[in-house]
């Protein structure tokens, strides 16, 4: 009798120790910590996917992709590849993700070179510019995104003058309050053969770098590389363009008796978009970049001069290397951020891929979820593409460590 | 005998004549014009074209928003009669529903009261040197409760919809709650991502990478369109709820990469030493890691609630009217029309004074920790 209570008291006791134990043992803990993680979360998610299939199921909804191939039956004010309103869903999906992508696009190349400019503008020792840089970084960095676009958007189309009275730059340019009309291309039959040429001479040029490098690492001789690489790059393109027959006309817009004819149209919510997008980026990475330069250290500087390295030599190789090391990382961000704010276009009705298939296809078909599901992942590839490129390029600029 | 004591008629023992002042060629604003401003001709160049945009920039802006703007007035037409300027008159009589946008009127000292008590509450976390500051850090902790007592209403007090939340009470209220529960979020993901679980580290590492990758807007629409269907048919919550939830997630993304960065500044020394007392994970955390690592973390912590507090702006692309969606819609008025660029100027000065101080406080505080060491 009482070895059996006795058992039965030392099954109880030990029953909790062995947990105890197994708990106070760092592998088994580890494991039972991230089973657990695992099923909350595989509950929650079981839950609310649940939810998800009961909700549809009352509102009478399937949950299918099936609507990217029915017709959009809405227009869309810029469209780069062929689109009307009999067009899909897909299509017009595939239009916003180009508008999404060209304003990305002219925007990280417009803020980089302003950002540039005015990051080496505050640090040079014009004491005026510098200032007024300063005052223009604050301002802007300040100010919400949105409130740029809406500004510039407003004065585009509220100050700018119609296009009967458009404003002339040399008569190839026209700004209007219904945007900016550029001479538009007319590309010939033989311009294949300039665009093969552009090819030839990029791969050219890049054979050339390696070669040159080369010869100087073994000979320590230096080859006049820029001013070749140039040659080649403007030459080699002009000559084959004039051998081809001048393939390329330009149609030039013409200021009609009330209206503005030809040409290419940057449409005001274009405009507004990237310019708004440029300045404000362009604002971060000057600050970036400023302190990119600032981070090398003085001793560099006095360093190549001591070695008799000519100054501008010095910035090249010296200097911007080591800076980019320290520029390029925050700058990728910038990158990113800039395509992410693209998104605020929906505020103005420019249509990118929110405005397209998040905006008016998810009114139009009802469809939430999928629509929803889309938008997020076509972001989320544009991000992973920016960033695997910069980190590709940031790993190849890093400095080698021994 | 030199030339300088000739000149002045004194004679000096050697070695004790006064110094002279440098030549004005060293210093002294003419040599500093010349150092500073034109230097060489590219610099010349640019302070000439920077003279001339302030030129043509600075009295056009004065003339434009002080001499010929016009404070008083009851419509667009009465102001542009008096002046051809800026017409204030019109955000003067909108000022209250810029600030507090639908809020009941009767129940707007809530709205004044909570945004003092928010004021008492950042007291002990901005500054270390208040007096009887852990005490004082209790009452913040309980702040949002009682803000949000106050905001909603509810046991007691006349309960307002919160779709009647506008203006900048509405940036206030977004940006505040997405920071405060973003923080203890933040912490968890950061932690997370150095943790030696790897399952604990990939679902961190994919949450936050996924939240930094998406634009808050697409989280907006999430919000407005898709939450409700993750929960039970028939149950329906607020929308403001779920834009809460949104922000909230958004930011911890945006902590977690923060905070880690405060916790990789912390030396390894510190981790060891803790491990060596013999202090558990969470001990050695929360009595030696995070205090130090927080402490680092607080300007950049500054720096994405000036970034969250800037896209606040954003909930008006689902509908909701925060500052720039109040100034947007009064534009539809057809007694004020035409008077965007007033109404943008207001809001662009109005955000720039908020955020161009908090930068200045990050600042600050960046400054003061880097002496530290």
């Amino acid at each position: 009798m009482t070895t059996t209570v006795a058992k039965a008291g030392a099954g109880t006791v030990s029953e909790p120790n062995a947990l105890l134990t197994l708990w106070r043992n760092r592998k088994a803990r580890s494991v039972i910590i991230q089973v657990f993680t695992m099923a909350v979360l595989f509950s929650f998610l079981a839950y609310i996917i649940n939810n998800a299939v009961l909700n549809l199921q009352a509102l009478g909804k399937t949950f299918s992709f099936d609507f990217l191939n029915e017709p959009a039956s809405y227009d869309i004010n810029q469209t780069l590849i062929d689109y009307t309103s009999r067009s899909t869903h897909g299509r017009a999906m595939l239009v916003g993700i180009l508008n999404t992508a060209l304003v990305a696009f002219c925007g990280i190349i417009a803020a980089t070179i302003l950002g540039f400019l005015f990051g080496v503008i505050r640090l040079s020792n014009n004491w005026i510019a510098a200032k007024l840089v300063y005052v223009f970084v604050e301002v802007t960095r300040n100010v919400p995104l949105l409130l740029h676009i809406f500004l510039i958007h407003g004065i585009v189309i509220h100050t700018m003058p119609g296009a009967k009275n458009a404003i002339n730059i040399g008569d190839v340019i026209f700004l209007s309050n219904r945007g900016m009309t550029i001479p538009k291309p007319i590309f010939g039959d033989g311009i294949t053969f300039t665009v093969v040429a552009i090819a030839v001479a990029i791969a050219a040029i890049i054979a050339l770098w390696r070669w040159a490098k080369k010869v100087q690492e073994a000979t320590g001789k230096i080859y006049p590389v820029l001013s070749f690489s140039l040659a080649i790059f403007i030459g080699l393109p002009l000559i084959v363009f004039f051998a081809s027959g001048s393939p390329l006309t330009w149609e030039v817009p013409k200021l009609g008796r009330f209206n503005l004819r030809g040409g290419l149209v940057a449409i005001p919510e274009f405009l507004a978009l990237w310019l708004a997008l440029s300045l404000y980026t362009a604002a971060f990475i000057s600050e970036i970049v400023r302190a990119g330069i600032m981070a090398i250290n003085k001793g560099q500087w006095e360093a190549a001069s001591a070695l008799g390295v000519k100054r501008s030599w010095t910035l090249r190789l010296v200097i911007i290397p080591q800076a980019l090391r320290v520029i390029i990382p925050p700058l990728a961000s910038q990158y990113l951020n800039l395509t992410k704010n693209s998104s605020l276009a929906i505020a103005i009705g420019y249509m990118d891929i929110v405005a397209t298939i998040g905006g008016i296809s998810l009114m139009q078909t009802g469809k939430e979820m999928e629509t929803m599901i889309i938008v997020l992942f076509i972001y989320l590839c544009f991000s992973l593409t920016i960033s695997s490129f910069m980190n590709w390029y940031n790993k190849r600029i890093a400095l080698v460590e021994r | 005998m030199s030339q300088a004591t000739m000149s002045s008629g004194q004679t000096y023992k050697p070695g004790e004549h006064p110094s002279l002042p440098p030549p004005s060629s060293v210093k002294g604003p003419i040599a500093w014009a010349k150092e500073n401003l034109f230097g060489s001709i590219t610099n010349t160049l640019l302070t000439l074209l920077a003279l001339y945009f302030l030129y043509k920039i600075i009295p056009a802006l004065a003339q434009w928003m002080y001499v010929d703007a016009v404070f008083t007035g009851e419509s667009r037409n009465d102001c542009r009669a008096q002046a051809p300027g800026a017409c204030w008159a019109f955000i003067g009589s909108r000022l209250k529903l810029f600030i507090y946008g639908f809020y009941p009127e009767p129940e707007r000292w809530r709205v004044n009261l909570s945004a003092v008590l928010l004021i008492l509450a950042l007291i002990p976390v901005l500054f270390d040197n208040v007096p009887h500051r852990g005490k004082a850090l209790i009452y913040s902790c309980v702040y949002p409760l009682i803000a949000a007592w106050l905001l909603v209403g509810g046991f007691g007090l006349t309960r307002v919809p919160t779709d009647q939340f506008g203006g900048l009470m509405l940036n206030v209220v977004i940006g505040v709650t997405g920071i405060v529960f973003s923080l203890p979020i933040g912490i968890c993901l950061a932690l997370g991502r150095r943790s030696n679980l790897p399952i604990i580290r990939i679902l961190s590492v994919s949450f936050i990478e996924f939240i930094r990758g998406v634009p808050l807007i697409t989280l907006l629409f999430v919000a407005a369109v898709m939450l409700s269907y993750f929960v039970p048919p028939g149950t329906n919550f607020d929308l403001l709820v779920r834009m809460l939830i949104m922000v909230t997630l958004f930011a911890s993304g945006y902590m977690a990469e923060v905070i880690r960065g405060g916790l990789q500044a912390i030396p390894r020394g510190q981790y060891e030493a803790a491990d060596a007392m013999g202090l558990k994970y969470w001990q050695s955390m929360r009595l030696i890691v995070l205090p130090q690592a927080l402490k680092i973390s607080i300007p950049g912590i500054v720096n994405t609630f000036i970034g969250l507090y800037k896209d606040t702006t954003l909930v008006i692309v689902i509908g909701r009217l925060d500052i720039l969606g109040i100034g947007n819609s009064s534009l539809a008025d057809s007694k004020w029309q035409g008077l965007s660029t007033e109404v943008y100027v207001f809001v662009a000065v109005f955000f720039f004074i908020s955020c161009f101080l908090m930068s200045r406080y990050s600042l600050y505080l960046e400054k003061k920790l880097h002496s530290g060491h």
